[in-house]
């Protein structure tokens, strides 16, 4: 396929994420403004007298009609303002995005660690059947999904923290020995070598270490479930037997023949798995007191935060969405045969 | 005698399943010399294929060459590493297989594959590979090998996939290629051209080829030994021209009637003393049942530049007891036709006169109600697909009964019974589910099925392609004495001219939409007028005609 | 057989024939048969539990706090006294209860839904599809947080919003099992026999795409469990004291550091144990209902 025709797929892909967002943005509206009980008592906390309230309402506009209010709140969206957290006073934009970093260290460090033993593992076992590796890859597989991460975080302090004392205690990015280092990119491992802080990066590593084993864990389950799927499948297909019969090389049957074939199906399901480490990283967050949004949503959820907890549910969506969208545009740079049909 | 290049000596191959250790083949002996080209023949489960994959050792896991010996070009195949195996595949001894599209990886380029073969036995550096691969792609006749070159498999034709399948097999100019049904789902013209490429190369590159195939026809034509196989063991093997004067084996006596050819008429196909042969009646043709006008069928937006005529401006008639063929290679439009002609989809423009009423004016969605919906049924190229997999026999059989017919519960009862003797179904079979029953079976459940109505015209799609020539010439007789017995008009839609002669009075043969010729079976067989009909009729391999006597069969078991 | 029916076996047979192939996949498979009983035991606490646990599971006691696990108290007891054991048994039913309501009507909406965009296509396709395609764009467990804050902290709401979560993947499942059958020959088959549309979807291309969607049930079951015990453990739907498996967990938590270990052990295992059982009931499933490997 040429190269303009593919670039105009990448493009057709980039427009539909459109309607997805416009749902998105709708759903978000509808959660606090359509639902049973009065919204403006919501946003004004559980604190508020009667006038607080009826101040809020008229300043938010609830007391316009419905197609109205979502006018206006488009408009706040696109200015950035998503309103004032009524805990801390300030506005949840600039909240959510000083948080930001801390989770997306997070997730992406866990990411990373799950793939990297996932896929190694899914490949074992598909091209071992009944084997101990493959047997081993379905026990852990099973045994991952079944794990609530919250439970495997208390487990993993208790044991590394309370008995063995190898892990620094689980609160927040850093001890309060070191300082955070100069912001550049709000990774604090990535700043601190940057600013070529060793002792610091490595501090950061360390707290980094078991809330991301903890959520890595819980995505490792679909990855190796998939790899090793996908791999079966198409090592059983007809034209690996034909690869063998011209008398390939094992590593190259398994490498340029299978595994680029079967890494298509585990691209898609990495969204699926993004849309896991993202809820359960709220979880983990909360149990590692780390000053991530997930945990922020929860404390905002205690205290009936709801402009909080808004802003919270739209950045995790667009984050989401924004993951979704690069995931096809590599599948379709990736798969030859996509946008035949289109 | 000169030393074989390929010589298999007592090979039994055993594969581990759920339920113990099955054999798959049974102390089998084969010997292949330079330059030969041997067939192995046999229905499925015969084990021609698991013989193939062990002399290349590709068995599946579960399989294993439990005893026996393959010795090719000197060396122990049974006994060689996987390193010298590796050296020896594609170099020395090469497959090609069914399913061309499917035996291609799906995201590489063609050209890519070639390569990747080529560099691997020494035959090409990353340098000169890219020219060696497209002259191998001109080698197997492929126009354009440039541009070729860069194609991915879902770019090309099913015969295309295939050239490039034995492009990569004899890139490295193997001394044995092995063909496992190489042409099963390609059109007979492609086949043709398929088969006449395979014995050119091997011919001007001295190569052996072993071809594997349940077509006695195809392996008459093209090779100078066949071997017989079936459960797992050889038969009978002997020379092209020998096994077809003087087949000697019980078995190939029976595959060689059962396998249609021009002298044959279908009641031929059974041996004389089976009581399920029917010699068909010449009978009348009574006034038109179905009456066919301008029909057509487009698919896309109509009007716009990507539309489809599927089935363009098509008239015919069924006379009332007549047997009309419809002929046509894959994508010509009579899956299409029948589909239209079914009710089951409707169609552009023209009209179906149906016993006088004009059925083309009912939409689809509302003839399954429809008092002439009982009237035409249809029976199903793929037995298996065309049964819920939930259902019981029974339950598939009473369908149509339960929902169209005005039976009693009893009456009902009786009435699947009654079909299931009439198709020849045991009836303690009725309960069992589809996959439990044989392909023949499931074909006879399908044919019980359509009849339970008493239908004046049935379309048969294609019914016996899916089923193994013994069974076909069952089922085929089968359905001669049901149309005589229920007095029914057929529309027997197929791409093998072979068969459609047996059953049909007269045979249209349908190209990209339209029919481009039309006539009486004998007629149209023997002159025919069009090109297309012509080239069809030469691309269909022959099997020898049946010796007047057959030599005393040799005991079953011997 | 006397009494004869017409179009199957009698339906003393047809359980028979169930029963024995039920036998068949539990010899066959030494796990399913042990999730098997994994899922009795489960089911007989969230049934049976309350009548049987040794203390009251609200009671609290100011002279037994922090109790480690004993003849007395298996499990220990909590910073309040009460009995951990008890508390874990009678968490069954209402852990149990959550999963099964909101699997439940995740499945006959999502299912219904997902078969009626498969086989019509068209309009009632794309619109069940953007409607799918916009829940799934958020992060599952992020949505029914939002959900829970904002139509209140209830059970009720709990089940709702892990029901929607969860309609996804039954729409979409049912959309694609459907879709590859409603060309099948048994349809076009059924079509010549006379069956209207809704009669073969219904009938014959429902009931076989049940086996990947009983899979997906177990496999839900799972997740809806560890969702539910997620969202109280970050303080939502479920309000202490009522004994609950995420809300024991998350208060055990701030006894972690201090060596308190079983308060939130105890819990967690049961939990995991609920999970692990429905998801090891999910391949053992898949043999039950599929005829293909019913001999």
């Amino acid at each position: 396929m040429t190269h303009l025709a593919r670039s105009r797929l990448v493009g057709w892909r980039l427009l539909q994420a459109i309607p997805v967002i416009v749902g998105i943005i709708i759903v978000s509206f509808l959660l606090t403004r359509a639902l049973p009980g009065d919204p403006a008592a919501y946003f004004a906390g559980p604190a508020a007298d009667a006038a607080s309230i009826e101040q809020i309402r008229v300043s938010m506009g609830l007391d316009r009609p419905l197609p109205v209010q979502f006018v206006a709140y488009v408009q706040d969206l696109v200015r950035g303002d998503l309103g004032i957290s009524i805990s801390t006073g300030q506005p949840v934009m600039h909240e959510l995005t000083t948080r930001l970093p801390a989770s997306l260290e997070l997730t992406g460090v866990a990411l990373l660690f799950s793939i990297a033993i996932a896929m190694p593992l899914g490949i074992l076992a598909a091209t071992r059947p009944n084997s101990w590796v493959d047997h081993l890859c379905r026990a852990v597989v099973t045994a991952g999904v079944s794990l609530p991460t919250f439970f495997t975080g208390l487990a993993l302090i208790y044991v590394f923290y309370y008995l063995l004392g190898w892990s620094p205690s689980p609160m927040g990015r850093l001890d309060f020995l070191h300082l955070s280092p100069p912001k550049v990119t709000g990774f604090y491992v990535i700043d601190a070598l940057l600013a070529r802080d060793l002792e610091t990066a490595r501090a950061a590593l360390a707290q980094l270490l078991l809330p991301a084993i903890t959520l890595g864990l819980f995505t490792l389950a679909p990855i190796a479930r998939m790899t090793r799927a996908a791999m079966l499948q198409i090592l059983e297909g007809e034209f690996i037997r034909t690869a063998r019969a011209a008398g390939l090389p094992r590593r190259q049957v398994l490498f340029t023949y299978a595994l680029r074939n079967a890494i298509l199906p585990v691209i898609t399901t990495l969204g699926m798995v993004f849309s896991f480490a993202l809820g359960a990283n709220v979880l983990v967050e909360k149990v590692f007191s780390w000053p991530g949004i997930g945990s922020y949503a929860v404390e905002a959820l205690v205290v009936s935060d709801y402009a909080a907890v808004q802003g919270f549910v739209l950045t995790m969506a667009l984050l989401f969405v924004t993951l979704n969208l690069i995931i096809d545009v590599i599948y379709t740079l990736v798969d030859p045969r996509l946008g035949l049909e289109e | 005698m000169r030393k074989p290049l390929l010589d298999i000596q007592d090979l039994t191959v055993e594969f581990a399943t759920r339920h113990g250790t099955v054999t798959a083949v049974q102390r089998v002996d084969l010997q292949l010399h330079k330059g030969e080209t041997l067939g192995i023949v046999g229905e499925s489960g015969s084990g021609k294929s698991v013989t193939s994959y062990a002399l290349l050792r590709i068995l599946d896991r579960a399989g294993r060459i439990a005893s026996g010996s393959i010795v090719f070009g000197g060396v122990d195949i049974g006994g060689a590493t996987e390193r010298t195996m590796g050296e020896m595949r594609g170099r020395e001894l090469s497959m090609i297989f069914q399913n061309p599209r499917a035996a291609l990886n799906p995201i590489r380029a063609v050209g890519r594959q070639i390569e990747d073969v080529m560099i691997q036995h020494g035959l090409a550096t990353r340098g000169n590979a890219r020219a060696k691969a497209i002259q191998t792609l001109e080698a197997v006749k492929i126009r354009d090998a440039e541009q070729r070159y860069h194609a991915y498999p879902f770019e090309l034709s099913g015969g295309m996939c295939q050239r490039i399948v034995i492009a990569i097999a004899l890139a490295c100019r193997p001394q044995l290629l092995v063909a496992d049904e190489p042409t099963t789902g390609l059109d007979v013209t492609t086949q043709k051209a398929v088969m006449d490429l395979i014995v050119e190369l091997a011919a001007e590159r001295q190569m052996a080829t072993l071809l594997i195939t349940h077509d006695l026809g195809l392996a008459a034509s093209y090779c100078d030994r066949i071997v017989v196989m079936e459960k797992g063991k050889i038969v009978e093997s002997a020379t092209t021209e020998q096994l077809f004067a003087r087949p000697r084996h019980p078995y190939t006596q029976r595959l060689m009637r059962a396998t249609p050819r021009l002298d044959a008429q279908v009641s031929d196909l059974l041996p004389l003393d089976d009581s399920r042969r029917v010699i068909p009646s010449q009978r009348p043709a009574g006034p038109p049942l179905l009456e066919v006008e301008q029909l057509v069928k487009t698919f896309g937006k109509r009007d716009s530049a990507d539309a489809v005529r599927a089935v363009d401006s098509l008239s015919f008639t069924v006379h009332e007891g007549e047997s009309l063929g419809l002929v046509g290679e894959s994508g010509c439009g009579k899956s299409t036709t029948s589909a239209m002609v079914m009710r089951l989809l409707d169609p552009t423009s023209g009209s179906l006169r149906f016993a006088g009423t004009d059925l083309a004016t009912i939409p689809a969605k509302a003839f399954a109600r429809h008092p002439l919906r009982s009237q035409l049924q249809m029976v199903f190229q793929d037995p298996t697909d065309s049964l819920n997999p939930r259902w019981s026999a029974r339950r598939s059989i009473a369908d149509p009964l339960m929902r169209l017919g005005k039976l009693s519960r009893q009456d009902r009862y009786r009435r699947v019974e009654e079909l299931a003797e009439r198709v020849g179904l045991p009836g303690e079979l009725l309960d069992r589910f589809p996959h439990q029953l044989s392909g023949g079976q499931k074909a006879r459940v399908g044919i019980a099925r359509a009849i339970a109505l008493n239908p004046r015209l049935l379309i048969l799609d294609e019914p016996t392609a899916a089923l193994d020539v013994s069974v076909q010439a069952v089922v085929l007789n089968l359905l001669v004495k049901l149309r005589e017995e229920l007095n029914m008009s057929y529309l027997f839609i197929s791409h093998d001219l072979n068969v459609v002669r047996l059953l049909c009075d007269r045979v249209m043969v349908m190209q990209a939409g339209q029919i481009v010729e039309e006539g009486p079976t004998a007629r149209l067989l023997s002159e025919p007028a069009h090109p297309y009909t012509r080239s069809l009729l030469e691309a269909i391999p022959h099997p020898p005609a049946m010796p007047a006597t057959l030599p005393p069969p040799l005991k079953e078991s011997a | 057989m006397t009494t004869l029916t017409a179009d199957g076996a009698s339906p003393l047979a047809g359980v028979r024939r169930f029963l024995r192939h039920l036998l068949y996949v539990m010899t066959d498979n030494p796990m399913t048969a042990f999730a098997f009983m994994l899922f009795l035991l489960i089911v007989g606490a969230a049934l049976v539990g309350p009548w049987l646990v040794p203390y009251d599971p609200l009671a609290t006691n100011a002279g037994s706090t922090l109790q480690p696990p004993s003849w007395q108290h298996w499990f220990g007891t909590d910073q309040l006294g009460r009995d951990v054991f008890s508390r874990v048994v009678v968490a069954t039913r209402l852990d149990l209860m959550i999963a099964v309501s909101a699997v439940a009507i995740a499945f006959v909406i999502g299912s219904t839904l997902g078969a009626i965009a498969g086989f019509y296509g068209g309009w009632a396709e794309r619109i069940t599809g953007r409607c799918m395609d916009t829940i799934m764009a958020f992060p599952l467990f992020v949505l029914a947080m939002g959900i829970v804050a904002a139509a209140g902290n209830t059970v009720e709401n709990i089940i709702y919003a892990t029901a929607i979560i969860n309609l996804p993947f039954y729409a979409r499942m049912a959309r694609t099992e459907v879709a590859v059958r409603r060309n099948a020959g048994f349809v076009q088959a059924a079509r010549l026999s006379g069956n209207a549309d809704w009669r073969i979807l219904a009938f014959q291309i429902f009931p076989n795409s049940l086996p990947p969607m009983m899979v997906q049930i177990s496999l839900n079951m799972g997740w809806a469990i560890l969702n539910a015990a997620g969202l109280s453990f970050i303080g939502l739907g479920v309000i202490p004291p009522t004994p609950e498996w995420g809300i024991m967990v998350a208060e055990g938590a701030n006894y972690i550091i201090s060596g308190h270990w079983w308060l939130a052990l105890f819990p967690g295992l049961a939990l995991m144990l609920a999970v692990f059982t429905f998801n090891l009931l999910g391949d053992g499933l898949r043999d039950l209902v599929d005829p293909q490997r019913r001999t």
